[in-house]
């Protein structure tokens, strides 16, 4: 090399060169092509562990990301664990970002398990196909549940899909001191719901949370549906919500007229606010009362929780009484090719058993476990409750986006819905809106 | 200009033999280099701008909910009458999109030209302005519709407390919430921004100004208004048509402040667009996947419109 070098610099500097160049040519398709095989290489290697290793990590997905239920889930994990289930890998994503991408996910590369909803949102996606249904497990939990949230779990192919981990009561909650402090009653129908309100203004409170800022208009369908299901009752919210009667129903335009008589009672600037800030609002005891789920516990710390306590939405028609209790119920699918099918089957087994609702337990009190032999006497005085008025109602409904087609909920209702509360003398043409654009959600 | 001119002269002048020696030496490896050279960014160009572009023209006459290619079905224009006649939200952000544009045409536009001037003349500070006010740019969107909306927050924001304006059951103003306010709201930030982007693409464009043309204007007696109207800005000219069309586009395709902002409804009253129209429909949770590419093809011939003239305005220009 060296002597072939000195004798002749000239050539060897040239060929260098454009053999220099060409290399790097070479070199730069070469990543490339390897850039383009990484994902069959990568795709290769993950399965051939997944089935080599047997009980290689389940992949979780999860949109527990607040700090409460990403410890209770956690917790879930760890007594999987323990049980000698395996390893769990949790993703956790933001909460509205879960469920706005969930149609990407679940088609491009979703984890083997990931946490969703029970009801009308579940079946959408088991009947496109994008679950994986769990009938080898399901009869060895299914006594593990009431037969209205096993009818929750099922497909509309009549196939069990669903393992849910816990469900809550959506009420009217408050804090005990202020009640106490000004001298409150609980009020029994929707006239002293409004009554309340007004002697909360006269005392300078703002008498309900109200905060739809980013994206959280849904913290509205807890009113809609509640005024909707004590004015109309249980079967006809249901045919509302899954597009069999019409919005321009006069049995609708009652609801709203009835709402617009609360509207004037809401905290000034909700459509600005977070829905947090607006929990937190009650926390700070600026608000009075907060129409909302029981995750509001989820804000209250410490003497704060035992403050806070809630009373079932009033009645308004008599003939319909407090017969249904709104209790969304929150679970876990299986995605349609999990890669470790055995593992995720294992897990989804565990989560429908009391040690896992009791591990849940442990970490998060703003809900209440589903499966009927687990231990409550851990509850605390709302969830004993909560447990009670669950108990106690005749009808369960799920929530607004979960009993009906939820881009329907997100892109329809929920703006109308919004604009509505903004100026309530608008019940018909918010009706109307809604009517006209529905046919494009239920028509096939 | 007058250096492509020249080159293609001198090309012709020099004939075909030069031409013919070039043929000759490629080998065939050059060739297969050259050929995936221009192949390869050529695949990707057609992947990744003309399929989706004619593909998103082809859904929009269908119905499909994204998943699954067996799900598409037929709408012939459906999906357009739909957009025209019964979204509620179609109309607003159509609005909402102009008022924009118009917006950051009149004001920050023609401020951000004025910045540009002021710290060319070489005062004091000037780097340190010049990085002040381009700040805003280096920050992703995102980050500043987060500045901004703790600015606006109604309860505890800088702006509520500075004002006093906080007070439930007094003056209360909702910022971001209320549909009469907000778009000004997020407009203020949107200029912000783009302020410090026109102002350093104009503070380009002087320094590459010809100093003794200014010099010959004073000389003349010219003032500083007539020099700036008379000499600088018609002699900037490939500049501002730069600017414009930069103005145009951000106008148009306008989303990442009000998407975080305005929270991602995107159907919230006042603040509709079509871009995040165009994303909860394609992306949310029951796809409507045909909806939003008619939304998308109206936004794109909208786009056309503002661009094309401009390219073919120049192209004739290259061509004489």
């Amino acid at each position: 090399m060296s002597h072939f070098q000195r004798r002749s610099p000239e050539p060897w500097r040239v060929g260098m060169l454009a053999a220099d160049r060409r290399t790097v040519l070479k070199g730069l398709l070469g990543v490339a092509g390897l850039a383009a095989a990484g994902p069959l290489l990568a795709a290769c290697g993950d399965s051939s562990t997944g089935a080599a290793a047997g009980p290689g990590a389940i992949s979780l997905g999860s949109s527990g990301s607040e700090p409460t239920a990403k410890a209770a889930y956690q917790a879930l994990i760890d007594a999987f664990g323990k049980s000698g289930g395996g390893t769990v890998k949790p993703n956790i994503v933001d909460n509205n970002t879960f469920q706005k991408t969930i149609n990407s996910y679940l088609q491009g590369t979703p984890d083997d398990v990931f946490t969703w909803y029970a009801g009308y949102r579940m079946q959408a996606f088991a009947k496109k196909g994008l679950l994986h249904p769990i009938d080898s497990i399901w009869p060895a939990i299914e006594g593990n549940f009431s037969p209205a949230t096993k009818s929750l779990c099922l497909g509309e192919d009549g196939k069990p899909y669903f393992v849910p981990i816990y469900n809550y009561p959506t009420a009217v909650f408050y804090r005990k001191s202020v009640f106490a402090q000004h001298g409150y009653q609980i009020p029994a129908t929707y006239d002293d719901l409004i009554a309340l309100a007004g002697r909360m203004k006269n005392d300078n409170l703002s008498p309900f949370s109200h905060g739809i800022g980013s994206g959280d208009g849904w913290t509205l369908l807890n009113t809609f549906d509640y005024l909707n299901l004590r004015t109309n009752g249980y079967q006809f919210h249901i045919d509302l919500m899954s597009g069999k009667t019409s919005w321009t129903d006069p049995k609708v335009k009652a609801v709203l007229e009835q709402w617009g008589r609360v509207i004037p009672f809401y905290q000034q600037g909700g459509a600005g606010r977070k829905w947090q800030d607006a929990q937190q609002a009650l926390v700070d005891k600026k608000t009075g009362m907060a129409v909302t789920g029981m995750f509001v516990a989820t804000s209250f710390k410490g003497a704060d929780l035992d403050d806070l306590d809630f009373f079932p939405f009033p009645v308004v028609d008599p003939a319909h009484g407090l017969d249904t209790v709104e209790a969304p119920t929150d679970g876990f699918l299986l995605s349609k090719s999990p890669k470790n099918l055995d593992g995720a089957l294992k897990l989804m087994q565990f989560i429908g058993t009391a040690p896992a609702a009791e591990a849940y337990q442990s970490g998060d009190k703003s809900n209440l476990a589903v499966v009927t032999n687990s231990d409550t006497t851990k509850y605390n005085a709302l969830q004993t409750k909560a447990a009670a008025l669950i108990a106690s109602s005749k009808n369960m409904s799920q929530f607004g986006d979960r009993d009906s087609d939820p881009g329907f909920m997100s892109d329809v209702v929920i703006p109308a819905l919004s604009s509505f509360v903004n100026d309530p003398s608008q019940v018909q043409p918010t009706l109307q809106s809604i009517e006209s654009q529905k046919s494009r959600y239920f028509s096939a | 200009m007058s250096s492509t001119k020249t080159t293609t002269s001198t090309k012709k002048a020099a004939g075909r033999p030069v031409r013919r020696r070039k043929m000759r030496r490629l080998t065939g490896r050059d060739k297969l280099v050259l050929g995936l050279l221009v192949g390869i960014p050529l695949v990707i160009h057609l992947a990744l701008v003309w399929f989706p572009a004619i593909a998103s023209v082809f859904l929009s006459f269908t119905d499909w909910d994204g998943i699954g290619l067996d799900t598409i079905h037929g709408a012939g224009l459906s999906q357009y009458v739909q957009a025209f006649t019964n979204d509620p939200s179609f109309w607003p952000a159509v609005t909402n999109n102009v008022l924009w544009l118009l917006f950051l045409i009149a004001i920050p536009t023609p401020f951000g030209i004025f910045l540009a001037y002021q710290l060319d003349k070489k005062i004091r500070f000037s780097r340190f302005y010049q990085t002040a006010i381009f700040l805003p740019m280096v920050i992703s969107l995102a980050v500043v519709g987060f500045i901004w909306q703790i600015f606006y927050q109604p309860d505890y924001g800088l702006l509520n407390s500075l004002l006093g304006t906080n007070n439930p059951g007094g003056t209360y103003l909702d910022w971001l919430g209320d549909p009469s306010l907000n778009l000004s709201a997020v407009l203020v930030a949107a200029g912000w921004r783009h302020t410090a982007y026109i102002m350093i693409l104009y503070l380009a464009g002087l320094k590459s100004f010809d100093p003794t043309l200014r010099e010959a204007a004073a000389i003349d007696g010219a003032n500083e208004r007539q020099t700036f109207f008379r000499i600088t800005f018609p002699s900037l000219r490939p500049v501002n048509v730069i600017i414009l069309v930069v103005t145009v586009l951000e106008g148009l395709r306008a989303f990442d402040l009000v998407y975080v902002m305005g929270g991602n409804t995107g159907s919230k009253q006042g603040l509709e667009l079509l871009s995040i129209l165009i994303t909860n429909n394609i992306v949310g949770e029951s796809g409507k996947v045909g909806y939003g590419s008619a939304l998308a093809v109206i936004l794109l011939i909208v786009s056309l419109v503002v661009i094309i003239p401009y390219l073919v305005q120049n192209f004739r220009k290259e061509q004489r």
